[in-house]
């Protein structure tokens, strides 16, 4: 049995104590670390778009959002709700029905990826077998509510906005997909509890970044671009295409669209960090550190002590990745499509090749050190 | 009857519905468009089906082979060639449809007679491997479906290089279709990027 907190099994036992069968527990179980996990994703995309303004306003000598709130923390709750009350309009000569299901299309595949993202060793809503594969497939389904929201606006602007979203997410999956596959490779497992696990071994030094330095960037490159963030963010390039799918979106629509892309870049942030940066583990073991303070591992304190720390270590990694993002987004220049084609085509695709075939050669030759 | 078999008929009723009603849809409606975006709802009910069965990454292969990569080139391809003409009219519609429907028919036929014939053996949950699938279905594709996985990489070699040499037209002298000599210089025009050339 794996140590850590398990809360399904608590909460079980505790509504056993009422009587109510194990069945029932588990259906009343069920949707609340879905709501637990949507709510942390929600806040998350609210905190973002706060840390955007923030820093975009520092990286521009501005001040930013300062009167809603204090330091203008509200502002995003502001700006949802503004787009919560605007009039839901679908233009006159639009595909209504399509028109309507694009946004949820590109909106439900991100948040159902948020299944197999794992806060501590058993904080995690399933830990489905085929764990990280679960994600490339989901992560596939959303160029086509891209195509389907730029076809149905019947806008030249939206048309070719959905063509190049969906151009640029087929080309950039491939180096992504295989740069998850060196991963792994090395961990004999598709699982996400598995991948963390594998990198538990001696704190900071046994992350996965230091074993593969090259698909670490390959893929914070591939999932910048699946995100649509600025170097990449030619679908909705302001000054060529409006803003390519969403030019004919408003209200509720537009603000599927808006946390969609927030959502897929604090998931992207947080599977870097777990594939790459160790997830929930501390850069130095707690075990080390218990050993050190005398305490025995299993203890109730120690126990939630290191699920909390589990939880501020993802968060944490995954918003210093999210401040890189912004960062990027705000001092760099915008790529060309056909720089976008050949950067992905032409160098990520063989680079990531050539990292496969010298992790399975380096997995064979050093089995001690990169996974037998 | 428990509350898991229930789930799993209240379930399975669905994705069947969605699949007879999406398949239905793609072949008898007018727009193109539709179809395709239908077919994509079908591949991911059958994903859903296979999920059903507990072969959950022959359920993300479905959906990112069939809906990420195929359907979503079947709907590229629609937009790019998207052209708003009629049909040409067929002059002897009515006997065409009569011989596709009895072919149909007859086909639907046997495949119900298979159905009752054939017995099926399921295996039981508890013989089901699960999650074990993934490794199972690669000790497979690498000992004795060696072959047809080989052979299926060299069909996907052959289609890589037929798109290259139709995207490329400017390594031939002659177009395909046409027969006539190629304009070199439009050629080169459009290859280039537009910004290079205005230091």
């Amino acid at each position: 049995m794996e140590y850590g907190l398990d809360l399904e099994y608590s909460f079980n036992e505790f509504l056993k104590g009422f009587g109510i069968s194990s069945e029932i527990a588990h259906i009343i179980w069920l949707p609340l670390p879905m709501l637990l996990v949507l709510v942390a994703a929600v806040i998350g995309v609210l905190v973002t778009v706060w840390l955007e303004r923030k820093i975009s306003a520092a990286a521009q000598q501005r001040i930013g959002p300062e009167y809603a709130g204090a330091l203008g923390v509200l502002q995003p709750i502001a700006d949802g709700l503004k787009l919560l009350v605007k009039e839901d309009i679908i233009p006159a000569k639009a595909d209504g029905i399509l028109f309507t299901a694009g946004p949820i299309l590109v909106l439900v595949p991100v948040i159902l990826s948020w299944l197999i993202v794992p806060f501590g060793q058993n904080l995690l809503i399933s830990n489905v077998g085929i764990g990280i594969f679960l994600w490339i497939a989901l992560s596939s389904i959303q160029p086509i509510g891209l195509l389907m929201s730029g076809y149905a606006s019947n806008n030249k602007y939206s048309l070719l906005g959905g063509l190049r979203a969906a151009a640029q997410s087929i080309s950039y999956e491939i180096p992504l997909a295989l740069s998850v596959l060196a991963i792994v490779l090395m961990t004999n497992s598709l699982s996400t509890i598995d991948i963390v696990n594998q990198q538990s071994g001696a704190g900071i030094l046994s992350w996965n970044i230091w074993r593969q330095p090259v698909g670490f960037i390959v893929f914070w490159i591939c999932a910048l671009a699946e995100c649509e963030r600025l170097p990449f963010d030619l679908p909705e390039a302001e000054e060529e295409l409006v803003a390519g799918y969403q030019t004919e979106y408003a209200g509720m629509k537009f603000a599927l669209f808006y946390l969609g892309s927030y959502i897929n870049l604090i998931l992207s942030a947080l599977l870097v960090s777990i594939l790459y940066l160790g997830g929930w583990g501390f850069p130095i073991p707690v075990e080390l550190i218990a050993k050190f303070l005398n305490l025995p591992i299993n203890a109730p304190f120690i126990q939630v002590f290191s699920a909390s720390i589990g939880i501020v270590m993802t968060v944490l990694k995954a918003y210093l990745l999210v401040f890189i993002a912004i960062l990027l987004r705000w001092t760099t220049p915008r790529v060309r499509i056909d720089q976008l084609l050949d950067l992905g085509w032409k160098f990520l695709l063989p680079i990531s090749l050539a990292n496969l075939l010298i992790t399975a050669g380096l997995k064979l030759a050093f089995p001690q050190f990169f996974g037998g | 009857m428990s509350i898991a078999i229930t789930t799993q008929i209240i379930c399975f009723s669905v994705l069947s519905l969605v699949i007879l009603i999406g398949a239905l849809g793609v072949v008898l409606l007018e727009s193109i468009v539709y179809s395709a975006f239908l077919l994509g709802g079908v591949f991911m009910s059958v994903a859903g089906l296979y999920l059903l069965l507990n072969a959950s990454f022959v359920a993300a292969a479905q959906v990112l082979v069939y809906v990420g990569a195929v359907n979503v080139l079947i709907i590229f391809a629609i937009m790019l060639v998207n052209k708003k003409e009629d049909l040409k009219p067929i002059s002897d519609i009515k006997s065409r449809r009569i011989i596709s429907t009895s072919i149909c028919f007859t086909l639907l036929s046997l495949l119900i007679r298979v159905d009752l014939t054939n017995v099926w053996s399921l295996s039981s949950p508890q013989n089901s491997i699960g999650e074990e699938s993934t490794i199972r279905i690669g000790e497979h594709l690498f000992s004795d479906y060696l072959l047809p996985f080989e052979v299926a990489s060299v069909l996907l070699l052959m289609a890589m290089i037929g798109a290259i040499v139709l995207a490329r037209r400017d390594v031939m002298s002659k177009d395909i279709s046409t027969g006539l000599p190629v304009d070199q210089e439009l050629i080169e025009k459009s290859s280039e990027p537009l910004l290079t050339n205005k230091n």
